[in-house]
């Protein structure tokens, strides 16, 4: 081993220099940014996680397993999952077995900032040692992965059906900057690495591509426009980095930590939600998944396209985009990062100023109430039915569910016979959580009064808002598909299986993706008859088109997408379509070319 | 271009008291609610109506006759739960065409 420059400095390494401090400069600040950001409360929990060991080594792992190795990536598609983590993880342990290798053998270096970045131009090594070998094959290693992984980028670039992936995102300008510097980065590092090996040694990719160059260009004055080469792609690199998608490598390594502390999104530009938009690496996974994709206009409502949109402050946009959503989460379950797209847009529909705001306070809800406790006879106890709303327009749901009640023999009363009041979560959607706690309030006020211990739902929608937002202390909240499915596994309601009964189960969102409800429906519909699955089910149903969520999208808009859930459902050829939500039901049942039913008409119509 | 002569300015006074910026701003904002043919499918399914009289059919026809109080009443007790939307035969997206009208303020301006 022996330093080749008595000076330790080449003017080449200025570019990697200059951008490596204008990216950690920027990272530096934007950072302290979005802290300052946060509300107090949130910023002393967050702040409190990151001394507390349990958070510290819970960071740590997710870190590692989601921006290195992409675990996430690996279990929805081994191609993208090999192509991400080689070139993260590689790019990691090179630059680790740099520093390590300054570390080993110019321990007194260390602190300049590009010698491990550069070792091979400014040390020569002997792969004669045990130490020189190892080091400098596992360098070689790392970077064919890297290399392989650049390979698949580039293939996927240019075909990405190739990967499995049916639209990508158009890149911008600068994109594109970052995406061409990015590739040439690794190549050009094995070009100057080859061009230095028979002075500074190599292994096994190294000496070879150093052999075959050495036969035409004979002598050492084209390893330094290699090395400036590669300093340069790695100075545009970084330069441009904050402007590109590629922000997203140190955005969400801030990210995870924040939401491991538990912060939400509570303003669509400031804090955690400036985060989450960077951390977006623009890989497009949302489009194929967005339910609006059917049709091709809508196919730049993406979350993806939010995220641009947040980034470059474009108002008009960012407006049409986030009232058009129909707010079904299913691009939060397949992102890779996990951005919040229905939250971030929610959050900027609550920014929305209003002329005209409703007020519920004056409405008199002692009589709904008194008629609730008096259904109870006074005494405490039994279940509590809200049918909803909507199910205004499926009374057959409603039907269907009192009488499998009766044949339960569950004592129960209904909570909104004649009248109702809505649950909130629409004006939720809108934006209008203040309205909506002021609905809450009565809601909750009725529910009290009449002694139940459990609040049983047949909709969704009412069951995610008040299962999160109600505080209806020691009352279970739950949905008539899990309740029916526990009264079936207990014996108390006798289902009859009819083996020929082919029947599909359709999630609807906010009961699937919303409250992480799954199992039980499909364990009580297989009681019923023989349960075949759609093509994309559980977190990856597709949104029936009817959903409140969007506040935009018109009936025409939403045919299409209705036609496509159904075609989904209809894969196996299922005699009839099951859904538990009256939404989704009154939505497939104008559309659909078989009976759709609610999961509470089928059992009751096989009990 | 001269012709010799020109269209008089129509001299017609309007005797009509109502203002309707409101409802003509609506109308440029919401193309839809022209085609509302005021069947009341709106207000036989509205959550809110038993107790406060909501009716989409009566908000657009109250605008027309300028009865501003009683929209803005009717307004303000509307919990978006959509279902005016889902049956309505016109297909007008009545949710949002309520939200455009919480927007916008007596003079039909949108408040920012």
């Amino acid at each position: 081993m022996r330093e080749r420059f008595a000076n330790h400095f080449d003017p080449f390494v200025i570019p990697f220099l200059v951008g490596m401090a204008f990216v950690l400069g920027y990272y530096l600040i934007g950072m302290i940014r979005v802290i300052l950001q946060l509300p107090k409360a949130d910023r002393k929990r967050f702040l409190l996680t990151l001394i507390t060991p349990k958070y510290i080594w819970m960071n740590i792992r997710d870190i590692f397993l989601n921006c290195l190795i992409h675990v996430k990536l690996w279990k929805r598609n081994r191609v993208l999952g090999y192509m991400h983590s080689s070139i993260a993880f590689g790019w990691f342990m090179i630059i680790l077995l740099g520093h390590l290798e300054v570390i080993l053998f110019v321990p007194e270096r260390i602190h300049l900032f590009y010698y491990p970045i550069f070792f091979n131009y400014f040390v020569a090594e002997t792969e004669q040692t045990i130490q020189g070998s190892l080091l400098m094959f596992l360098m070689d290693f790392f970077l064919l992965m890297i290399l392989s992984g650049i390979a698949i980028a580039i293939i996927k670039r240019f075909a990405s059906r190739i990967v499995g992936m049916r639209r990508t995102t158009r890149l911008s300008l600068l994109d594109q900057v970052g995406l061409y510097s990015l590739w040439s980065i690794f190549p050009l590092r094995l070009l100057a690495e080859s061009f230095t090996a028979h002075i500074s040694g190599g292994s096994f990719l190294t000496i070879p591509a150093n052999w075959i160059f050495r036969q035409f260009l004979g002598n050492d004055l084209n390893a330094l426009p290699t090395w400036w080469a590669y300093s340069i792609a790695l100075g545009v690199f970084m330069c441009v980095l904050p402007f590109t998608r590629y922000m997203h490598i140190p955005a969400e390594m801030l990210l995870i930590p924040m939401r491991n502390a538990g912060i939400r999104i509570r303003h669509p530009r400031k804090g955690f939600a400036l985060l989450e938009v960077y951390s977006c690496p623009a890989c497009g996974v949302c489009i194929d998944a967005c339910p609006m994709s059917v049709r091709k206009v809508n196919c730049k409502d993406a979350t993806v396209y939010l995220n641009r949109q947040l980034r470059r402050g474009n108002e008009r946009r960012i407006e049409e985009i986030s009232d058009k959503c129909l707010l079904c989460g299913k691009c939060t379950a397949v992102c890779q990062v996990g951005v919040q797209g229905p939250e971030l847009r929610m959050a900027q529909r609550a920014r929305r100023k209003y002329a005209l705001s409703p007020s519920y306070s004056g409405i008199n809800v002692r009589p709904m109430a008194a008629a609730v406790a008096h259904g109870a006879g006074g005494d405490s106890g039994g279940v509590l039915y809200f049918a909803g709303c909507m199910t205004k327009l499926t009374p057959s749901i409603r039907r269907a569910t009192t009488s499998l009640l009766d044949k339960a023999g569950v004592r129960w009363q209904m909570m909104d016979p004649e009248e109702g009041l809505c649950c909130g979560r629409p004006l939720m959607m809108a934006g209008r959580s203040e309205q909506a706690r002021e609905l809450i309030a009565k809601n909750a006020e009725i529910i009290r009064a009449s002694g139940c211990d459990t609040l049983l739902l047949s909709c969704p929608i009412c069951y995610k808002i008040f299962k999160e937002e109600y505080r209806l202390d020691g009352i279970r909240v739950v949905h008539h598909s899990v309740f029916f499915e526990e009264l079936i596994e207990a014996g108390r309601l006798k289902v009859r299986r009819n083996g020929d009964l082919k029947l599909v189960y359709h999630d609807p969102c906010e009961l699937g993706r919303g409250c992480g409800v799954y199992e039980e429906p499909r364990k009580a519909l297989a009681a019923a008859g023989e349960l075949v699955e759609a093509g994309k089910h559980h977190a990856e149903s597709i949104c029936c088109g009817g959903s409140l969520g969007s506040l935009t999208l018109g009936f025409e808009q939403r045919r299409p997408m209705t036609q496509n859930a159904l075609d989904n459902l209809t894969v196996a050829d299922p005699d009839q379509i099951v859904t538990a939500c009256p939404l989704c039901f009154s939505t497939f049942v104008h559309a659909a070319d078989r009976p759709v039913r609610d999961i509470a008409e089928i059992l009751d119509s096989q009990s | 271009m001269d012709f010799g002569f020109k269209l008089n300015p129509s001299s017609a006074v309007n005797l009509d008291t109502v203002d309707r910026a409101r409802y003509d701003r609506l109308v440029q904002l919401e193309p839809d609610a022209l085609t509302c043919i005021g069947c009341g499918s709106c207000s036989a399914t509205c959550t809110a109506a038993p107790w406060s009289g909501m009716s989409v059919r009566k908000v657009i026809l109250g605008l027309q006759r300028g009865q501003d109080d009683e929209v803005d009443s009717m307004l303000s007790r509307c919990m978006l739960c959509g279902k005016c939307t889902m049956v309505c035969p016109r297909g007008i997206n009545t949710r949002h065409l309520i939200l455009t009208l919480c927007r916008l303020n007596r003079k039909g301006e949108i408040v920012r």
